[in-house]
């Protein structure tokens, strides 16, 4: 296990740093701070609403990762495939769990780099009022777990084709219906024709329900565990899609 | 002592088209086993079922004696493999990418310093240390995938066309490094470069169509061409008629032909039976009927010809 960790950092380490060495780490952060401040000020009505809170910020987060986060992802397994590189990590001494782990871990890191600059937000209505900051910590780490979902959910869709684009567009998709699966649009639709155990099923699925308990403050046990368990099980067809896949 | 690789009836199939069936081969510490064959022929599938990369759907690949798909941390952990096209992260630099090897590989503290220092000087890669891989020359990024491969001086080295691309100094440089490094180890190369298998394998394997068609030494190889240990005369376009048919009349000869016509000189070249050293006998016969003749050289045969025959008479 202490070896499994260590490599895990290893690889962490180096994918960290490759976020770096591009300007693919000054644009995304650039954008996911601009774009978060846009919509709580501009759509979210941060000033109109009067409330020292920042639930106008942390409300259009799902829907901020819809479209950032698979871009994260997408590269993860696709391009490693694409070079080749995937031949030459399969082939150290190294388990794809261990290569998994790290590669989620550098990504989930990076996005979570990606909200701690949004401090300013918070800095903001500390200034302004007189916020409850338990709330809003409770509501980072809800953030945080689901961009960890989708991350997992695009690492996964990743490491099925070694195109970007298409490995991008299923995983925006996928998570556009895990992000919906509780709305009433979708709710009405799949009544109409199927059980209520399966519209329930699918209904308890959603992000948005879950993401909301927790930006309310309460951090239920049902919730952590059903993004923990998203992301394990997501990792886990990662990690069988990566050995399975790696010459196609 | 056990064979440091050892592979037995691997066999893989990729939808309907069989890249490999059924190959067994054993390389021995000492040992460095050219790997031959048409492209497409199966080489790298082999290569890469071989390093467990590849999972085969029938028969096993042990590295040092682990088995590589049951026990695939401690084989590779004991092989340094170079892929097909010298993959690297573009984005890195030589020195930071070999550091992160040597990390993987379990290295720690001074001596991730001291063996990516070795790696990068056995590898001549000192000038470009601090360039991105991406922005290397061919040459350069194979030789960054070389490093990768030597830095935790491993018992087995897989290299799948490590000279590919190279120029002819490069070329040279590489084929030293296998060289010396020989002795130690237990080494496949695989290339499509003919003279390669001369300069520096021990042993060579041709395989076509995934099967293995001919194993042995080059000087082997070259002995099942037909041109092995024939003899090249160069005579004057007058006398060529004469001398031929005196040719003909050696009973070690098994034919001759001839070759390079050139202004008012052409050459014949008599075809050695097996086995038979036929020079003797037809210097003996051309000075009993005095005959003319300009030049007379023992051919060896073209490894290029052999492989030509050997990879095109299996055609089903």
């Amino acid at each position: 296990m202490r070896d499994t960790l260590k490599t895990a950092y290893i690889i962490a380490k180096r994918e960290f740093a490759a976020y770096f060495a591009t300007p693919l780490a000054a644009v995304f952060l650039t954008i996911f701070v601009a774009a978060t401040g846009a919509f709580a000020f501009y759509i979210g009505g941060f000033f109109d609403r009067g409330q020292a809170n920042l639930d106008s910020f942390f409300a259009y987060h799902p829907w901020l990762y819809l479209l950032l986060v698979p871009a994260v992802a997408m590269r993860l397994w696709a391009e490693e495939r694409k070079s080749g590189t995937i031949e030459l990590l399969m082939t150290l001494p190294i388990s794809p769990l261990e290569a998994i782990l790290g590669k989620f871990a550098a990504a989930w890191a990076f996005i979570g780099l990606a909200l701690l600059l949004t401090f300013p937000m918070w800095i903001t209505v500390n200034v302004l009022g007189d916020p409850d900051n338990g709330v809003i910590l409770t509501s980072y780490i809800g953030s945080f777990l689901v961009a960890g979902a989708f991350l997992a959910i695009g690492s996964f869709i990743s490491a099925l084709t070694k195109n970007q684009v298409i490995a991008f567009i299923l995983s925006a998709t996928v998570c556009f219906l895990f992000v919906t699966s509780g709305m009433e649009l979708v709710q009405t639709a799949l009544r109409a024709w199927t059980p209520r155990l399966v519209a329930d099923a699918v209904a308890s699925m959603s992000f948005l329900t879950h993401y909301e308990e927790i930006t309310r403050g309460v951090i239920g046990a049902g919730s952590i565990v059903f993004f923990v368990s998203l992301i394990a099980f997501a990792l886990l067809a990662n990690a069988i899609a990566v050995s399975q896949k790696k010459s196609a | 002592m056990a064979a440091l690789i050892e592979a037995k009836g691997l066999q893989k199939t990729f939808g309907a088209i069989t890249a490999v069936s059924s190959i067994s081969l054993a390389v021995e510490k000492g040992e460095v086993l050219g790997f031959l064959g048409p492209n497409g022929a199966g080489k790298s599938t082999t290569m890469k079922m071989i390093t467990g990369f590849l999972e085969p759907d029938a028969g096993q690949a042990a590295i040092c004696g682990f088995d590589v798909q049951e026990n695939p941390k401690a084989a590779k952990a004991q092989l340094g493999y170079l892929p097909e096209g010298a993959p690297a992260y573009g984005d890195m630099t030589p020195g930071n990418f070999l550091r992160f090897i040597a990390e993987i590989r379990g290295f720690e503290g001074s001596e991730i310093k001291g063996r990516v220092a070795a790696a990068l000087a056995r590898a001549g890669l000192g000038a470009v240390v601090d360039q991105r891989i991406e922005t290397l020359s061919k040459g350069f990024k194979r030789r960054v995938g070389i490093a990768q491969a030597i830095l935790h001086d491993p018992p087995v080295l897989i290299m799948d066309e490590p000279t590919d691309g190279l120029d002819p100094n490069q070329k040279h440089h590489v084929r030293e490094l296998i060289r010396e490094m020989a002795p130690h180890k237990a080494i496949i190369v695989s290339t499509h470069i003919l003279e390669e298998v001369e300069a520096v394998c021990t042993r060579a394997v041709v395989i076509d169509k995934g099967r293995i068609v001919a194993d042995g030494t080059a000087e082997d190889l070259l002995r099942r061409g037909r041109g092995y240990g024939a003899i090249a005369i160069k005579v004057r376009l007058a006398d060529a008629e004469r001398v031929s048919k005196a040719l003909s009349g050696v009973a070690e000869v098994a034919g001759v032909e001839t070759f390079d016509k050139t202004g008012d000189t052409i050459r014949l070249r008599a075809f050695a039976k097996t086995n038979t050293q036929p020079a003797k006998a037809i210097a003996d016969r051309l000075s009993r009927e005095q005959l003319p003749f300009e030049e007379i050289y023992v051919e060896h045969g073209r490894l290029d010809d052999v492989f030509r025959d050997i990879t095109t008479s299996t055609q089903a």
